[in-house]
């Protein structure tokens, strides 16, 4: 089950609902007994268009869009079915089209998708629903994913016999701080309202004026202030709630689409990141019923801007008395393996951040064993605390330590005070940060300052980076694959949708070079190999695999977490 | 398609020589034509401009309407049917202080690559605005670099000026 509870289901009826017979098409299927009936056709690759129906909200039925022909079986005189040759019931076909939405399959029922009379009421309701919409297509940012567009291409009749003025209504109206809505282009299919009600718990939206008037408004005192407000401009079928980050920033069609998930929280909410060029410009949910369902928080989908911020550290550095000077990859990670290499192991501590992946985690296990002596090395994750909200949001803001855990690189931060303590004691002469900040992560400054060796990896400058010997720009969570561990323990895929920026590399890339800079073994280069050394050498993956993980993820085994 | 039926010759067309004799004669015309100077191939360019036919397809560039107001509205769709990419565009927003503040959407910077356009008119097809033409008059295209072949938008309005053209359709929005 999702990690959010959905109101409604209507895509998955419960496991022990009986199997019934439904006449789709003219073919005999089975499905389960209360399945939506737009459910029901889809499950046959067969598509009822429609607006208002969402499969996680109530039912409308108000966009008319999903009519189709319904057929019941004909009783005989003694009230049991007429049986044709085949022993099927015979059908009796409703004489008027039925709302596919507010049906739900039973046994003997027939659905026709794509009859005569079915198509001509497609062609009514779209004349209907563009009668008063306005021609914005150049300069609406749905369009490309627009339903009213694709819909009215599909089963739109191409003309109009609306010559009257179209009605006026507002435009541009500010109703959050994250969403702008557009009442023209409204089609009053009332998702938004059904969200804002049902999911988000912020009933701020409705339906006021009346007839041709009728509009979308937002309560006069209140404003959507939901952090779970840009999902409605998702289920938006048409480009009335458009969010205020993305507008009019990229059309729909430039978008590379990558399937990867959010790294704002431990939820791991599966996303879509839409870039162009090298430039991320959204995020957007996509469907995992094991995590996230439909939805995301506006938090965690705005929270991509830093990795395109001027702070990003973009070339590999040595501090010198002048500042950093940049340096060549290979020369700077053979220099870096070297003055590793001359520490006592006990006095190198290594920060890592459970933001990480697990091969990159995996790679900081092999960096520490190749280091390793007598003594072990110190290591530690950051832990990141905020507020879970009952919905999506975890309370734990780093999206992998349950990775971090199991393989052992740190256990919420627990061990961080004695991290402060030896350094003060001036046990641990050398930091190497990764991705993290030692100053934000407890250290004061003036101990830094102590250190002998600071190597700093990560992607925006911070007090650390400024102290530290050595610079390593790594990559964010756009530009490098790999997987991770979300709070209910599903292992899930990131993929890279960019390349990363001036000379950064991605970090399994950096880490490689410097375990073999000091004579490690080769996991290998892709994420794919490192993967499967991974799961061969740590228990609670066994038996996973890269291609297996899928774009869903796959649980751990419950002891395992 | 249309099927074009070949024609029906008689018996003296099927000899050809009357298409040879009109043939000659047309070649017979040009023939005295050059010898006493009625027909000059060579002109003085630039001085002397050759008449540039309706339809012919000079550079692309941007107009605006006879309010001033720039058509273009950052659609992109010039920017997708564009076949070598020659175009590229950063889609902006009007303030809402504009008169235009109902257009909404106006390019931020827009570039046609001159030394990539191949002159096909895609883009002038594709325009839902009628916001971008290829007009015949910039025909003779030319820099001393690459940077100057590559046109920004104040350079485009600028080729492009005022072009008044019946359809008004943002006037009563």
């Amino acid at each position: 089950m999702a990690l959010i509870r959905n109101p409604f289901d209507h895509d998955l009826p419960s496991a022990d609902s009986p199997q019934v017979h439904v006449h789709l098409d003219g073919k005999w299927v089975d499905v389960p007994l209360g399945l939506n009936v737009i459910e029901v056709a889809r499950r046959f690759g067969k598509l009822i268009p429609h607006y208002c129906y969402h499969p996680k909200l109530s039912i409308a039925g108000n966009c008319r869009m999903c009519l189709f022909e319904m057929g019941t079986p004909k009783l005989g005189p003694d009230r049991k079915p007429v049986l044709d040759g085949e022993g099927r019931p015979e059908l009796q076909w409703v004489p008027r089209p039925q709302i596919a939405c507010a049906t739900t399959a039973f046994e003997g029922l027939g659905i026709r998708t794509a009859s005569p009379l079915v198509e001509s009421c497609q062609k009514g309701v779209m004349e209907f629903l563009l009668a008063n919409h306005p021609l914005d297509c150049p300069i609406c940012d749905q369009a490309g994913e627009c339903k009213l567009q694709e819909y009215a291409f599909d089963y739109g009749k191409g003309r109009s016999q609306f010559g009257e003025e179209k009605v006026r209504k507002p435009k541009r109206v500010d109703i959050g701080p994250r969403i702008l809505l557009d009442d023209e282009r409204c089609i009053l299919c009332t998702r938004c309202i059904r969200f804002a009600r049902e999911i988000a718990d912020d009933d701020c939206l409705g339906i006021t004026e009346r007839g041709g008037y009728n509009r979308l408004s937002i309560h006069p005192d209140q404003r959507f202030t939901s952090n779970y407000s840009l999902n409605t401009a998702d289920i938006c079928p048409v480009g009335a709630l458009t969010t205020k980050d993305f507008r009019f920033r990229m059309r729909a069609w430039f978008l590379k689409e990558t399937q990867s998930i959010c790294v704002d929280c431990a939820t791991g909410c599966n996303v879509t990141i839409g870039s162009r060029e090298g430039f991320v410009y959204r995020l957007t949910p996509r469907v995992n019923e094991a995590v996230n369902s439909h939805w995301m928080c506006d938090q965690g989908r705005l929270g991509f801007h830093p990795i395109h911020s001027k702070h990003r550290v973009l070339e590999p550095a040595r501090r010198v008395e002048t500042g950093l000077f940049p340096g060549e990859w290979p020369l700077v990670l053979g220099q870096v393996a070297e003055s590793l290499r001359k520490l006592e192991p006990s006095s190198l501590a290594l920060l890592v951040s459970a933001r990480l992946t697990n091969e990159e985690l995996f790679l900081v296990q092999r960096l520490r064993e190749s280091l390793r002596g007598e003594s072990e090395i110190f290591t530690e994750v950051v832990p990141r605390k905020g507020q879970a909200d009952g919905l999506l949001r975890s309370d734990d803001l780093n999206p992998n330590s349950k990775g971090a855990r199991i393989l052992g690189i740190g256990a919420d931060g627990e061990k961080l005070p004695e991290l402060r303590k030896r350094i003060e004691e001036g046990k641990v002469r050398a930091l190497f940060c990764l991705h993290e900040d030692a100053i934000g992560a407890g250290v004061p400054e003036e101990m830094l300052e102590r250190l002998s060796l600071l190597v700093w990896q990560g992607i925006l400058e911070d007090k650390s980076c400024e102290r530290a010997h050595w610079v390593l720009p790594g990559a964010s969570f756009a530009e490098k694959s790999g997987s991770m561990v979300n709070r209910a323990g599903q292992v899930q895929r990131l993929h890279r949708a960019i390349p990363t920026p001036g000379r950064a590399k991605e970090d399994v890339w950096i880490l490689r070079g410097l375990i073999l800079a000091l004579g490690g073994e080769d996991v290998g280069q892709s994420v794919p190999d490192i993967f499967s050394k991974m799961v061969a050498t740590t228990p609670a993956f066994h038996g996973f695999t890269w291609s297996g993980l899928g774009d869903q993820g796959v649980p751990l085994p419950a002891q395992a977490g | 398609m249309i099927v074009v039926r070949r024609p029906d010759l008689s018996w003296v067309e099927q000899l050809y020589l009357p298409g040879f004799w009109e043939g000659l004669k047309v070649t017979w015309h040009h023939f005295v034509a050059r010898l006493s100077g009625k027909t000059r191939v060579t002109l003085q360019y630039p001085e002397e401009r050759p008449p540039i036919p309706p339809g012919y397809r000079g550079a692309p560039v941007l107009v605006k309407d006879e309010e001033g107001r720039e058509k273009c509205v950052s659609c992109q769709l010039c920017e997708f049917i564009c076949p070598p990419r020659a175009i590229r565009i950063a889609p902006g927003g009007i303030p809402e202080d504009s008169p235009y503040a109902k257009v909404e959407k106006a390019p931020q910077e827009f570039w046609i690559d001159m030394t990539r356009c191949i002159f096909c008119g895609y883009c002038e097809e594709v325009c839902p605005e009628e916001a971008i033409f290829l007009l015949p008059q910039h025909y003779s295209l030319n820099g001393r670099s690459r940077e100057e072949l590559l046109h920004d938008k104040a350079k485009l309005y600028e080729m492009g000026g005022v072009l008044p053209l019946p359809i008004r359709k943002w006037a009563n929005k």
